[in-house]
């Protein structure tokens, strides 16, 4: 793909977190990707390996610690205060919880209008009661509801909610921060299937993060794998999973417990010892390499570059190519 | 086999200010020594709840277990029985791991003391031998250097170490039953893979039967011995993994193993063309839970008699339940909607 169908571009972004004079978290470091127009790259890794500050960091919601995040061109961490006001109306956030994401003293209505009237995108209140039952509908919700409060609805609903209020400002890009983890999983089948549909209708880019590595092969183009801030693998996610380059991603992968019978995953899982490295003022080197069977002394000194290994697909391992 | 928990006829209700719920439905089942029980289904179909009527710690001033309700355990009706027994029981004989251990691990108290908690109340035993079994414990479920750990607070653990700590907890008295309700739901896909290794272990080295209890039906295929679909309060299916995957009775079941997004199957374009299957419909209220079949609103297979009579349990010769109507002799002949790898058809 060439350069006009990059949506978003994050250029060596760095965000660490000062614990105290001498410890500094380093929570993403040193991750570049791109976002092309109209595709959903996931993002996965276990929990705590900076995800979610990856997501804020690339909206802006977190200040840069280094390295640069682009949306069309626009630097989003050092825009003025009316190019981040239009940011803010073309990039937007979905949140994971939906029972602590919703304000349970605003009307359904009033949550999803919120936006417009920050955008100052609607005049008068016909208008705005106009937009907000269309916005149900288009959520598969009754536009009746809008009189109501959080607490009437079930969990799947609520999302629903919330995928209304993100789409009321009509934004481009949308990072979903595990929209479905919180779900059951016939109701994550019915929002996934949203958020698909929405995306062929609408026309949006998603950032989707996610702990479910099935669910995220089901939505996502191209899939990134993190490990302790940094990003470890990323490739097309058929590639990705058919031939995944990473040890860290070849073990996260054969973790998956599997309804088939006669391929369980205990038969073919590749273990992983030893506790997970802490992000506090890392050591130089690779951070897998202590969990890592292939690890050599090499691994431990220098830190490995991302490399191509297949057209499209990126990994950082000194044991490949 | 010997039966470690036998169970029949368990009603519970739950008063509210709605009204009476009816959140378990006249469900009987047995435990039986060793084995994993595993109880999937949807979240308000009734799972925890049973778990919970199991060892009576349900909610006392709203919850209402009814009185031809029995919950056989060593020759007692652990429904029937004072609070007073039930606190020798739970804990000691059958425990219970919960979804969430930071809300179940006192935040105050270190580590050790909250095991040895257990021990002590359990167990006479002096301190020194408290604090012997309670680093030969934490070292069982894989926490490197336990006796620097021992004092240690909660907050000093990762998750995958905090449900640690709670399965050393429920296992210090090698307790007879462990109840796990959704131990790995907060977990990422390599600690839960650990934690069920772990489980697993201590279940042959222990004998303790297990009953986990999950939505993930891949965590099912992987663990369980016996897997028992509940819907609505009701036990809809049960028999072994091997009948529940390979030749699935129940409609619910059916759907149940279509919406599992398999990882073989990616979307196939940008467009994504490719759709996860998704049951239509919502459980029924289990105010006023229907007379007939509770699923039969939702049911793609529905007849007549679905809706008017409740569907009796049919057995066939491997102990395989279902409750359908589908598998009475005069029912039409439908064909499995999901891929498995059985043959064999209703009987």
């Amino acid at each position: 793909m060439n350069n006009e169908n990059v949506l978003v571009q994050v250029q060596d972004l760095c965000k660490h977190f000062k614990m105290d004079q001498h410890k500094v978290l380093h929570a993403v470091d040193h991750i570049s990707f791109q976002i092309y127009k109209k595709e959903t790259l996931g993002i996965v890794g276990e929990s705590g390996c900076g995800k979610t500050t990856l997501g804020r960091t690339v909206l802006g919601l977190y200040p840069a610690t280094s390295g640069k995040v682009l949306f069309d061109g626009l630097d989003v961490h050092n825009a003025d205060k009316r190019q981040r006001k239009e940011f803010k109306k073309r990039a937007q956030i979905m949140l994971q919880d939906p029972y602590a994401s919703l304000n349970p003293r605003m009307t359904v209505g009033d949550i999803i209008a919120e936006g417009l009237e920050a955008q100052k995108m609607v005049l008068s209140k016909k208008e705005k009661d106009e937009r907000v039952c269309n916005l149900l509908d288009l959520v598969g919700l009754s536009p009746e509801y809008r009189s109501r409060y959080p607490h009437e609805f079930s969990g799947g609903q609520r999302q629903r909610i919330g995928i209304a209020r993100t789409l009321a400002v009509e934004p481009e890009f949308i990072v979903c921060d595990e929209p479905i983890s919180a779900l059951d999983v016939s109701i994550q089948a019915q929002v996934v299937n949203l958020f698909d549909d929405l995306q062929h209708d609408l026309g949006l880019t998603y950032l989707f993060i996610a702990h479910d590595l099935s669910m995220v092969r089901h939505i996502s183009d191209r899939i990134g794998v993190m490990y302790l801030g940094n990003l470890v693998e990323l490739g097309e996610s058929r590639e990705l999973y058919e031939h995944p380059a990473h040890p860290y991603t070849k073990a996260l992968l054969s973790a998956i417990p599997s309804v088939d019978l006669d391929n369980p995953m205990s038969s073919r899982r590749i273990r992983l010892d030893g506790e997970v490295t802490s992000p506090i003022n890392p050591k130089p080197g690779c951070r897998f390499a202590k969990r890592c069977k292939y690890a050599t002394p090499r691994c431990f000194e220098v830190q490995p570059d991302f490399k191509e290994v297949a057209p499209g697909h990126f990994a950082a391992c000194h044991q490949i190519g | 086999m010997e039966k470690v928990l036998e169970i029949k006829n368990l009603s519970v209700s739950l008063h509210t200010y709605a009204g009476e719920i009816k959140a378990i439905r006249n469900i009987s089942f047995d435990l039986f020594h060793q084995e994993t029980l595993v109880i999937v289904g949807e979240s308000g179909c009734g799972k925890s709840m049973t778990s919970k009527a199991i060892i009576q710690l349900l909610p006392e001033n709203i919850a209402e277990t009814s009185e031809k309700s029995q919950i056989m355990f060593e020759g007692q009706n652990l429904a029937q029985l004072p609070e007073k027994t039930l606190k020798n029981i739970r804990g000691e004989k059958i425990s219970m791991v919960f979804q969430d251990p930071t809300t179940y691990l006192n935040p105050t108290m270190t580590i050790g003391a909250q095991i040895g908690e257990c021990l002590s109340l359990h167990k006479k035993m002096t301190r020194a031998e408290i604090r012997q079994q309670t680093i030969e414990i934490l070292g069982k479920v894989k926490i490197s250097n336990p006796e620097a750990r021992l004092k240690q607070y909660p907050h000093e653990f990762s998750g995958g170490m905090r449900q640690r700590v709670m399965i050393a907890m429920a296992l210090a008295c090698r307790p007879k039953v462990l109840i796990a309700d959704e131990p790995t739901t907060a977990l990422d896909v390599t600690t839960q893979a650990d934690i069920m290794d772990l489980i697993k272990e201590l279940q042959q080295e222990l004998g303790t039967a297990v009953i986990l209890i999950t939505h993930d039906l891949g965590i099912a295929s992987e663990v369980g011995n016996r897997i028992q679909v509940m819907y609505a309060g009701e036990i809809i299916e049960s028999g072994t993994k091997e009948q529940i995957f390979n030749s699935p009775a129940h409609p619910y079941t059916w759907a149940l193993l279509r919406s599992v997004p398999t990882v073989s199957a990616a979307r196939t374009d940008s467009s994504g063309s490719h759709k996860l299957y998704s049951l239509p419909g919502t459980p029924p209220d289990l105010i006023a839970p229907p007379k007939a079949c509770a699923f039969a609103g939702r049911c793609e297979y529905c007849m007549d008699i679905c809706n008017r009579v409740h569907p009796p349990v049919f057995e066939d010769r491997d102990g395989h339940l279902v409750s359908c109507w589908l598998c009475h002799p005069q029912a039409p002949k439908v064909e499995i909607p999901v891929k498995t790898k059985g043959d064999k058809h209703h009987e």
